[in-house]
């Protein structure tokens, strides 16, 4: 988008209308992508104001969050870094994280998760599905899932309903390639978008495009083909969308950028806040880096958390400023935790069984912390959680009904969130 | 595209007139192609012995499972299918028409025989070496101790000369040397960067990745604790395996500034963490904080001298010390696990799954299916001395792999998609991987940058995301997602391969075709190795009308959707 208001064969309305009047003229011939055409025409409509959203911030690597929202001053394993108090009373976390400190109360910390993957392909999956990986199966993971069931809800999206920011997010599992994350850069730049010939031509070679498709698709050969065809449609709407500048995050002043941090995960969740409000039903924002097996305290200190507190508590504060943080969840996780124990490089190692995942908006409770682990961080000593409950809370934060189940192409029944139970105290 | 016999394009734009005016030649015509079309598939078993056996034992499971295989590819669908499995991209026109016009009985393995001949030798190797760059070294093109061309350089050279499988595998294992082809660096060794990137940390990156790709064996999980399902596989068996590479060391060269220039891959003495180099050890901590000690053991027990010191001998005569990465290579080779890996994987390759999901995951938690055709393809592999080339023409040259992609009812039962597992009753229809789809544009569109692999990295890593972690894994979004079919519709490749210069692609097919119908049918059998449907060709005749006579614009038109559409994209 790089600082130009307007991408895309259509800039204006007007013309828009001029382009798609070509197309729903000319597919209504042959009927490939006439429905598709009527779509857009009806939605061409305008924004409405709309429902629920989430955006899940994924800290790649495994963030030690005993440094960060359980610490453990005075303990062995409890590193050197201090508390700081917080919005809420009796609530204190990293002395590395102040900014973030003065919106607890936005926010809730659950202490008490514990899980068995820690491995990173494996805890990534698990914490992304709510399932452990199978062999047999893929299950679709929060932004897949999330966008499925709250894009009927969304008449007038334009962009993909699934957008990761800066990272690869796990596959769309069993909902299919269309339903997969629309992955762009932290700078909002979406490739490719600028058509090569005019609209009129390109109306053309879309008609053509479309007999061919349809053939291929006659001969009954599977999913595939017929997603490829669904997949040209909602390329074709977002490079006509004027929804587009919402990836462009240079529109916004100077002093939010600043705010936010002139970083990618900063730009990131700037945008997250735009395509928010656009409508768009889930975003992923990814922060990698916290596979901190040496060093880690510098590491942290110096870069991970800074950056982290400038842009997650910019991003909080604005989503609750703006009005939209009531209906927007936001969820701060990664695969797993870190090891209470230091090891010989000054560094922590994977670690599952205890550790925290932060969340806030929605339907959450605000300024709350659930559950608590040991004095030295090693175990859970209230009631546990899992991935599944998590992704129940989730769910049940944006009212997405809990008793909704898959039904894979095979006909094995699957509920969403693997049945995880909603954690007590965590919704409002 | 000088050389072909446009004559024939003409003949098949007649046959296409036919077919769309006289409605009795369409009877009779597809009266007479059934019967030929019988006499071709009524062919009897196959007498090369593998391939017989590859067949039987997949109608066993064909009978077993209840399902019936759909009927065979037609000949162009199996003719473009084994040109982008064996070589990687599409056939050019000038080769569809060959295969077209060859009448003989047995044109399927004279084509599988050319392929795999000097003829095609540069473009299999090109291939087989993006194929394995991907296998041993990922996408990621961000980690400074691999050299991408380097490591590329090194596969092109062993497939074309047909290295065997076990002795390429030992030179993975086994490199020393430089991993940058440049004047400074001067023992160069593509090999090398299989390990040169995975040393850090303790090499544990190169125990995982050396057990998951050449045994089948997920380890990663076993640094920190025994294996939650795969009994086989202990805690004490990943160090004792990483024991292996405690002689190995990637030393980072500079050029003057910080930044990695190359890696050297030495062997030194290990003195082993407790200091006694003729018991050279390393120390792991149990999860309960206990620590134990590895020297080399290889997962199915066998043990090697607990010397850390490379072999030599004492002033009289006495040898000493052990070259553990040599042992290890060895150990490797003479392992069951190790020729069933490789089939499983070259298997998946081309028939879309292998025996087991993943393919690198053996064991007793995860048992393949069939378990018979796997031991016994491996047994004969390992008979034919891990030849590469043959195990792959007994693959493309047997049944499952002829079949179709459409779907019958009676095939409906086979979905592997939806975790069933799969029985190969059909050809499994899947999507070109990105280097595919890039070196068939460029044949498709006789842009004659084939060689620039470069500017083919850089093309692909706008679809590598990288997830943050010390492992450095990646996945890509290239799996038909809007910014594939964006870069289809809209990026540079496509507008190059869709350009009117004068010399072009477009502008040859302009040229060497006087009707505009044969001009169609040039651009059909380039992209899609078939002549356009009746159908097609009113959506065509309408764009020559949209462009109101300037046909070479409606070519261009034609040619952009053809690049763009699901059958070009995918494989079938």
């Amino acid at each position: 988008m790089n600082g130009r208001k307007c991408r895309g064969p259509a800039c204006s309305e007007s013309s828009r209308r001029h382009f798609l009047s070509h197309l729903g003229g000319l597919a209504a011939l042959s009927t490939p992508f006439a429905s598709f055409a009527n779509s857009l025409l009806a939605n061409a409509e305008g924004l409405k104001k709309r429902q629920k959203s989430a955006i899940l911030l994924w800290m790649g690597g495994g963030p030690s969050t005993m440094d960060i929202w359980d610490l453990k001053p005075g303990q062995a394993t409890g590193g050197p870094f201090k508390q700081i108090s917080t919005s809420v009373d009796g609530i204190a976390i990293s002395e590395h994280m102040p900014m973030t400190a003065r919106q607890m109360h936005h926010l809730a910390i659950v202490r008490s998760m514990s899980t068995r993957e820690a491995d990173h392909q494996r805890g990534r999956y698990y914490m992304h599905t709510g399932f452990v990986p199978n062999p047999n199966v893929e299950h679709p993971g929060y932004g897949s899932l999330i966008a499925h069931e709250l894009a009927d809800t969304i008449e007038s999206l334009e962009i993909p309903p699934f957008i990761s920011v800066g990272g690869g997010s796990v596959a769309p599992g069993f909902l299919g390639t269309t339903w997969a994350p629309f992955v762009v850069s932290p700078q909002g730049n979406v490739k490719n978008l600028e058509s090569l010939v005019p609209q009129e031509r390109l109306a053309n070679r879309l008609q053509m495009l479309g007999a061919i498709e349809n053939r291929f698709i006659g001969e009954k050969r599977g999913q595939l083909p017929k997603d490829h065809r669904e997949i040209i449609g909602k390329s074709v709407q977002l490079m006509t969308s004027s929804q587009l500048a919402a990836f462009n995050v240079s529109e916004e002043p100077t002093s939010v950028r600043e705010r936010y941090g002139e970083t990618n995960f900063g730009r990131g969740c700037l945008m997250a806040r735009r395509l928010v409000e656009v409508g768009v039903p889930f975003v992923e924002v990814n922060l990698g880096g916290w596979d901190n097996h040496s060093n880690i305290f510098s590491t942290l200190a110096d870069q991970k958390l800074p950056d982290l507190d400038r842009a997650m508590s910019a991003l909080i504060e604005d989503l609750a400023d703006r009005g939209v943080l009531d209906n927007t969840a936001v969820i701060w996780m990664g695969e797993f935790g870190r090891t209470p124990t230091i090891n010989g490089n000054g560094g922590r190692d994977h670690w599952a069984r205890s550790w925290s995942a932060v969340v806030g908006g929605a339907g959450f409770s605000r300024g709350a912390v659930i559950g608590e682990t040991s004095l030295d961080g090693r175990e859970v000593i209230s009631e546990p959680y899992s991935s599944q409950d998590l992704m129940a809370s989730v769910l049940k934060s944006l009212d997405i009904p809990l008793d909704t189940t898959f039904r894979s192409k095979n006909g094995r029944p699957m509920k969403i969130a693997n049945g995880g139970q909603v954690i007590p105290g965590l919704c409002s | 595209m000088q050389t072909v016999p446009w004559k024939c394009l003409t003949y098949y734009s007649r046959y296409t007139w036919w077919v769309q005016t006289g409605k009795l030649f369409t009877v009779l015509l597809a009266v007479l192609m059934v019967c030929r079309c019988t006499t071709l598939q009524a062919e009897e078993e196959s007498t090369v012995p593998q391939i017989a056996f590859i067949n039987s034992q997949i109608e066993s499971v064909w009978a077993d499972a209840g399902v019936e295989p759909v009927e065979r590819a037609t000949d162009l669908e199996w003719c473009r299918r084994v040109y982008l499995d064996l070589i990687g991209r599409i056939p050019t026109v000038d080769e569809v028409l060959r295969y077209k016009n060859d009448h003989s009985r047995d044109k399927q393995s004279v084509l599988v025989d050319r392929l795999l001949s000097d003829e095609y030798v540069r473009e299999y190797a090109k291939h087989w070496s993006n194929v394995w760059t991907t296998v041993l070294i990922g996408r990621d093109t961000n980690n400074r101790m691999i050299d991408r061309s380097g490591m590329r350089k090194y596969l092109q050279t062993a497939w074309e000369s047909n290295v065997p499988y076990d002795q390429f595998v030992e030179e993975l294992l086994t490199a020393t040397g430089d991993n940058a082809d440049r004047s400074e660096a001067v023992e160069f060794n593509g090999a090398t960067n299989f390990l040169s990137g995975k040393l850090g940390d303790g090499a544990l990156q190169a125990t995982a990745k050396t057990a998951q790709i050449f045994l089948g064996l997920q380890v990663q999980c076993t640094q920190c604790h025994n294996h939650p399902f795969n009994s086989g596989v202990k805690q004490n068996q990943f160090w004792e395996l990483n024991a292996f590479f405690r002689q190995t060391r990637a030393l980072r060269r500079f050029d003057g500034g910080r930044r990695v220039a190359w890696v050297e891959l030495v062997d030194e003495d290990f003195a082993g963490q407790g200091g006694d180099p003729n018991e050279a050890e390393i120390f792991y901590e149990l999860r309960n904080g206990l620590i134990k000690v590895a020297y080399p053991v290889f997962i199915d027990g066998t043990e090697i001298s607990k010397s850390g010191l490379l072999p030599g001998s004492l002033g009289d005569g006495t040898p000493y010390g052990v070259h553990r990465r040599r042992e290890l290579a060895s150990l490797i080779r003479s392992d069951p696990l190790f020729p069933k890996a490789l089939v499983n994987r070259i298997w998946a390759y081309f028939l879309g799954y292998g025996f087991t999901r993943p393919i690198d995951d053996f064991g007793g938690h995860n048992p393949p299916s069939p378990p018979a055709l796997l031991d016994g393809l491996a047994q004969r592999f390992t008979e034919y001395s891990y030849d590469l080339k043959s195990l792959m023409r007994w693959i493309v040259l047997s049944k499952p792999y002829g079949l179709s992609s459409r779907m019958t009812p009676g095939s409906e039962k086979d979905a592997p998609d939806s975790g069933e597992p799969p029985y190969f009753s059909r050809f499994y229809i899947r999507q070109m991987e990105p280097e595919q789809l890039y070196d068939s544009l460029m044949v498709a569109t006789k842009t004659n940058r084939v060689e620039d692999i470069e500017r083919q990295d850089r093309w692909l890593s706008q679809f590598v995301m990288a997830f943050g972690t010390d492992e450095g894994d990646s996945s890509t979004t290239f799996n038909g997602t809007i910014p594939q079919i964006l870069m289809l519709f809209n990026g540079d490749l496509v507008q190059e391969a869709t350009s009117l210069d004068r010399d072009g692609f477009l502008d040859q097919v302009m040229v060497a075709n006087h009707k505009n119908q044969d001009k169609i049918n040039a651009l059909y059998v380039a992209s899609l190795s078939r002549w356009p449907s009746s159908i097609e060709l009113r959506y065509a005749n309408q764009l020559l009308l949209a462009r109101q006579g300037r046909v070479k614009e409606a070519l261009q038109d034609i040619w952009w959707a053809l690049l763009n559409s699901n059958e070009f994209i995918l494989n079938h």
